[in-house]
């Protein structure tokens, strides 16, 4: 996927071009709206000029039927597009705020820009107003930093929130907003205003237009994990297959006691299994597609020097499991060689072997539930003294941390 | 802004004559595409309140750098060594500047007015858009974004936080509505 581009790589200088470039385009649009017009924007609220309402919620439509149509086609990584997180009631009290300002001030910051542009003198007072603004709040923010940050929900989107696919709910927005332009003409008709029959008709054309995609991106369906591997698979198959990220128990053991790598041990193997023994500091993930799924945004965006280490009894779900993660963008990922069995061969002193039956079975007998409890959970790694390759090397961050208003 | 009346042919000049504005369907979908455009090329979309943000930070972070740094909010900005202003938002906001007024160009727009409601003076609506701008940039940062990113942008991506947002706003401004009648009305 070529999208987004890697900014990094670009230079200062390049990138910094594109967003002077892509402003000019934001300012523009604002310009042709109307919008560095105070009053354009107030008559809104008193339902005598719908501008403001049908150019943002056009914006918002076409740039969500683009945005996700570009995802559909393959040529956009969602995973690598900032999405604001959702602190629910911070957002909630914010917006409401900044809606009684926009009214009292009949502007918002990008349109005060815009009005500025075009010497409103107002909307240039207004812009001191949000600086004003600006600095109180950041007087203040100390003394409610607990509320602010409360009830954040991270990166959380409709899709994951009502468990619908992203094509259902665009195709819901693209018809509510199409409804609600219809309403708007007949009640300004109603009020007086403009005739709808008087409008242009080129209208309906970008009305069919927009559902047309709507539907396209409904049926292209968003893709999923699988995709996303057979995108990277070319050549981290090879890495599996060569076996470089198998790491040895010992080399897992150095890392457990090294203080400068924020380790993360994700014990892939049903929760019987789990209980009967892990690693002390192992957190288990049932081996299914989704749980593993479920936990890869939580691994993006750690400490810049994190490892994380996935196992199973042996290697089958601790693969699977590590190429979930790795097509999910998680880096920095190792897989345990020989999984738990080859640890307890190493480390369990008094375990009890059983032969196995079938793939990724427990090798070994337990009387009772050890859990994490055991010598061989967190063994001591001056007892061994184990020759071994090591495989780790820690990959600089790639994930995307910049931020809307940032 | 009145303009004095020179002569009879020299006001017919000096009169604003702007251009109506587009369709506002069809500036909706330039703005859609805009953002669109944004998000595919650079992975972010637009914003706007950072901007200000960051360059308050910085002239903050000039006069009282010792208050700054000992500001849990201000020092992610502008704490130590940090540069506020070497960041991409600030040059959207600088672009903003300068498509707004090419655009304003374009439709005669450029001339300095006050805008405002038929029934209050000047002076109440410049009092007025101060007061409207320390509430907007007080709920800006609350919210984490403003109409641009938080609104716009995050409601393309379908971020829940965005349309909470959206209805937060619009029911705001709908609230007051009511009580600034006379700033907006005849």
């Amino acid at each position: 996927m070529p999208f987004p581009l890697d900014l990094h790589e670009l230079g200062t200088p390049v990138t910094y071009t594109i967003f002077v470039f892509i402003g000019i385009g934001f300012g523009f649009m604002l310009e042709q709206a109307g919008f560095g017009r105070s009053t354009k924007l107030a008559a809104q609220f008193y339902f005598k000029d719908f501008a403001m309402f049908r150019v943002m919620f056009t914006a918002v439509i076409t740039a969500m039927v683009l945005i996700y149509g570009a995802v559909a086609i393959g040529i956009l990584d969602l995973r690598k597009v900032y999405v604001p997180g959702t602190f629910l009631w911070p957002v909630a009290i914010g917006g409401f705020i900044l809606g009684v300002g926009f009214l009292i001030g009949g502007l918002c910051p990008g349109t005060s820009i815009a009005g500025a542009a075009t010497l409103k003198l107002d909307a240039m007072v207004f812009l001191v107003g949000v600086v004003i603004g600006v600095f109180i709040f950041g007087e203040t923010v100390p003394f409610f930093m607990g509320f602010w940050t409360s009830s954040d929900l991270g990166r959380f989107t409709l899709p994951e929130w009502l468990g619908i696919p992203a094509g259902v709910i665009i195709l819901f927005i693209v018809v509510l907003a199409l409804l609600l332009f219809w309403g708007s003409e007949q009640l300004e008709k109603k009020m007086g205003g403009a005739d709808p029959a008087e409008a242009p008709k080129a209208r309906y054309y970008g009305a069919a237009a927009i559902v047309l995609v709507a539907v396209i991106v409904l049926f292209l369906g968003s893709p999923g994990t699988s995709d996303y591997w057979e995108a990277v698979a070319a050549d981290e198959q090879v890495r599996i297959d060569n076996r470089e990220l198998q790491i040895h128990p010992a080399e897992l053991l150095g890392l457990m006691n090294d203080t400068y790598v924020n380790l993360v041990m994700l014990d892939v193997r049903d929760e019987r299994d789990y209980n009967q023994f892990h690693l002390r500091a192992a957190q288990q993930v049932d081996p299914t597609l989704e749980s593993v799924e479920d936990a890869a945004p939580d691994l993006i965006g750690l400490h810049p020097r994190t490892v994380i280490v996935t196992m199973s009894n042996d290697e089958r779900d601790a693969t699977e499991a590590w190429k979930t993660l790795t097509a999910n963008n998680v880096i920095n990922v190792y897989i345990l060689e020989g999984g738990v069995n080859e640890w307890l061969n190493i480390f369990g002193e008094d375990a009890e072997p059983k032969p196995t039956a079938y793939p990724d079975q427990s090798a070994f007998v337990f009387t009772s539930a050890l859990g994490g409890r055991c010598v061989a959970s967190d063994p001591d790694s001056d007892d061994l003294e184990l020759v071994f390759e090591p495989k780790v090397v820690i990959a600089g961050p790639t994930a995307v941390v910049g931020g809307g208003c940032g | 802004m009145t303009i004095k009346p020179v002569g009879p042919s020299v006001r017919k000049d000096k009169e604003p004559n702007p251009r109506p504005f587009p369709n506002p369907y069809l500036v909706g979908v330039g703005l859609g595409t805009v953002l669109f455009l944004s998000v595919l090329i650079t992975g972010d979309g637009l914003g706007a309140s950072g901007a200000v943000q960051r360059i308050w930070a910085w002239f903050e972070s000039l006069i009282v750098p010792q208050h700054v740094d000992n500001n849990i909010y201000l020092v992610t900005y502008a704490g130590g060594d940090a540069q506020p202003l070497n960041h991409w938002i600030v040059m959207l906001a600088i672009g903003v500047l300068i498509g707004g007024f090419i655009s304003g160009l374009i439709g005669r727009r450029v001339y300095t007015e006050i805008v405002k409601g038929p029934a209050i003076s000047n002076g109440t609506r410049l009092l007025f858009a101060l007061l409207g701008g320390s509430f907007v940039g007080f709920g800006a940062r609350f919210a984490r974004g403003c109409t641009s990113s938080q609104g716009l942008s995050g409601s393309a991506l379908l971020s829940v936080g965005s349309w909470v947002f959206m209805m937060a706003f619009f029911a705001g401004a709908l609230a007051a509505a009511p009580f600034f009648k006379k700033l907006w009305n005849d």
